[in-house]
């Protein structure tokens, strides 16, 4: 394994090859943030198994790799990407397609729905609407321990942007698909920036494909801000090939009486990292996090949560399970941070994994740091086979042993996906869970690249 | 219907049935009895086809079949049920989903077609009154939250969904007040037929004023020590089973 300090040096190499043609594309307001954040990303590298958070992945595997693009769009690139179908064709959504995290330039940058809210490119917003975004971008993705998302900072032009006005309430949630698709192996960054302000309720779909069977690695960044009494659910839908790594960090900022959700759904991927950050930043605020993977082969599946509880009487819930195969491996890190003045504080963690072969590997880490009295507390973390007991009184009632075990895995992983509002979506992923455990789903559904 | 022919059987090594024979003839209700540790739960596991209990010796013939040589689902598709003493809770499996598949795997046993939607829900409200259960618990998971008496009554509801010709009830009445008790019973006697029997498992005599048996045996330390009628379990409540103890040790000892 090489030192941390020499692949981190590819990365600064890389920034300094393509600013001028980054900076060039995006506004004045993104790009001062580019040599700050540098300058952190130059200190703090690209995390290593050495980081405490991310002591059970190995990124190297895929950060230690000469990606020959970084890439730039041109308006022909989108135009496939314009083609692109999601296959559930009765979610009532308003759809945006991101292409290695660029807005597509077909169309107009940004579009006005109905009540005021706004969607489209990020770079196009920081200039369209300044004030609400200079308030906004960069305040709630912060670390100090985490390189990767200064590395992102820096270097990232485009994403989506939504904006949600004071009391509008959206009944259609907002699908964003990130295709990612090249000739050759690339590396992309890109940035999402939601506001959801007082009063308002909205919800939105992240769906992550891979059209090209080529090396990807995606480092985003999503910056949520829910308002005061807002309701706001995220859902990631993650399904690409195993040749693809995704490093994704969602941070939401919640303000008082606010209450949000956010379900990861790792379907397939061949390195996954998700972060999610949840900052209770007012009283009366509730967070739930939930999260769900199934890996085969020798993916690697790794949950980050962190619950940040800064103000009293809030709530937070956090549920993550793994269902395990071949000899994948994963890892969940469930931090709950009770600060000294988060009194009457509700904080709750599970994490249930199955193991379905001896050559499978997980790593469970609850991290309760609590400075508050009057907290009510509580963690549970499992690794392990099947319920036989469980097994036995399915067979009993006439259910073959095959059917028995598709039963429980699929019940253990609805327990995740039944958090899902959207009705649709919802059986989709049961639906997918469902081949996916039988088998059927050997690549990626919807995936038109015919990979192994 | 069944024979059971000098079985005995281990788990992990230690020996917990130790020669049982037993007879059951269409439409009979036998009453297993016995005190706690005694091999009642583990005949119960046995017949039912549980894999982790080893069998060392014996025959059990069902229905002129082998039935050690069958599988778990294979048993229950053939017609034996298992009222278990603790119902499993499965999370994330919702009872009509559970419920459909047992079914449709029973009917293609039987060669016929699985039951469409409406018809299937139309059987589960006619069962679900004739054991008086909530019908808010089929839409939940699989006796997840249930409380005791809602478990039972499940078991129950469930035997009646997949009408048996042989059920095995292991301490259903444990743990029941009067009326889930009553119940319980009342859904028995409704699924009695001349041609299907019962092998009813309890500690107390309470459920057999409701379930009046043809048989009652007392199991203890993996063997059948005594055989009669009704009256047996009354004499047992009256008594305890100090008195058979005492009988076996003297018959040990002269």
């Amino acid at each position: 394994m090489k030192e941390k300090s020499e692949i981190t040096e590819k990365y600064l190499g890389l920034y300094k090859d393509n600013i001028n043609k980054i900076s060039g594309i995006s506004s004045p307001f993104i790009n001062s943030f580019r040599a700050p954040a540098f300058e952190k990303f130059s200190k703090l590298g690209i995390p290593s198994k050495k980081d405490e958070a991310y002591k059970y992945t190995n990124l190297n595997i895929f950060f230690d790799h000469d990606y020959e693009n970084y890439f730039m769009p041109v308006p022909a690139d989108f135009i496939k990407a314009e083609e692109f179908r999601c296959e559930v064709t009765d979610l009532d959504a308003y759809g945006v397609v991101l292409l290695n995290g660029f807005y597509p330039t077909l169309n107009e940058k940004l579009r006005q729905l109905p009540s005021g809210v706004w969607i489209g490119s990020l770079n196009a917003a920081a200039v369209q609407f300044s004030d609400i975004f200079e308030k906004n971008y960069g305040k709630y993705a912060k670390s100090e321990t985490d390189g990767l998302i200064h590395l992102n900072t820096a270097m990232a032009s485009d994403g989506v942007f939504v904006y949600i006005p004071e009391g509008v309430h959206m009944t259609r949630p907002v699908q964003v698909v990130n295709l990612v698709q090249s000739d050759d192996d690339t590396f992309n960054q890109h940035r999402n920036l939601i506001i959801a302000e007082k009063n308002s309720n909205f919800s939105i779909i992240i769906c992550d494909h891979t059209l090209s069977p080529q090396k990807f690695l995606t480092n985003a960044v999503t910056e949520v801000f829910v308002g005061e009494n807002a309701h706001f659910d995220i859902i990631r839908v993650q399904n690409e090939h195993n040749n693809a790594c995704k490093i994704t960090s969602t941070f939401i900022h919640q303000e008082k009486n606010s209450v949000t959700s956010s379900n990861n759904i790792t379907l397939h991927g061949g390195l996954i990292r998700n972060n999610t950050y949840h900052y209770l930043g007012g009283e009366g605020a509730e967070s739930y996090s939930y999260g769900l993977f199934l890996a085969d082969k020798w993916q690697h599946i790794d949950n980050f949560v962190n619950v940040d509880h800064a103000f009293p009487h809030c709530t937070s819930n956090q549920l993550f399970k793994g269902v395990l195969d071949d000899m994948s491996t994963g890892a969940f890190n469930g931090r709950i941070l009770v600060r000294p003045d988060a009194q009457g504080t509700l904080a709750y963690q599970k994490n249930n994994n199955i193991l379905l072969t001896d050559d499978t590997k997980m790593d469970t880490k609850p991290q309760l740091e609590i400075f508050a009295d009057d907290v009510k507390c509580s963690h549970g973390a499992t690794i392990g086979q099947l319920d036989d007991d469980a097994l036995f009184y399915l067979q009993s009632r006439g259910i073959n042993k095959r059917e028995a075990r598709l039963m429980l895995m699929f019940g253990f992983a609805h327990e995740v996906i039944q958090n899902i509002k959207i009705e649709p979506l919802r059986e989709r992923m049961d639906n997918l869970v469902m081949q996916r455990l039988k088998g059927e789903l050997s690549r990626c559904a919807s995936c038109m690249v015919k990979c192994m | 219907m069944l024979i059971i022919n000098n079985l005995k059987a281990s788990i992990e090594g230690k020996s917990i049935l130790k020669g049982i024979s037993l007879d059951i003839k269409p439409g009979e209700i036998h009453a297993i009895m016995g005190p706690n540790g005694s091999g009642k739960s583990t005949l119960a596991a046995v017949l039912a086809g549980r894999e982790d209990i080893e069998i060392t010796e014996g025959t059990v013939t069902y229905l002129g079949k082998n039935l050690l040589e069958m599988t778990a689902e294979d048993r229950a598709k053939e017609g034996i049920f298992l009222g278990f003493q603790y119902p499993i809770e499965i999370p994330g499996v919702s009872m009509v989903n559970f419920m459909k598949t047992a079914v449709n795997e029973h009917r293609k046993h039987k060669g016929l077609d699985p039951l469409s939607a409406s018809d299937f829900l139309k059987m589960m409200r006619e069962k679900k009154e004739l054991v008086e259960i909530d019908s808010k618990l089929a839409n939940r998971s699989v006796n997840e939250g249930f409380s005791g008496g809602e478990k039972k009554k499940n078991e129950i509801f469930q035997m009646a969904m997949l009408e048996p010709k042989l059920a095995i009830l292991d301490e259903t009445d444990s743990g029941l007040d009067i009326d889930a008790l009553r119940i319980v019973a009342n859904g028995v006697n409704k699924l009695k037929r001349p041609d299907n029997s019962f092998i009813v498992i309890t500690h107390y005599q309470r459920l057999l004023d409701f379930i009046v048996p043809d048989v009652v045996h007392v199991l203890y330390d993996g063997r059948i020590v005594k055989t009669a009628g009704k009256e047996l379990a009354l004499e047992l409540e009256e008594k305890g089973y100090d008195w058979i103890k005492k009988e076996i040790e003297n018959n040990v000892t002269t």
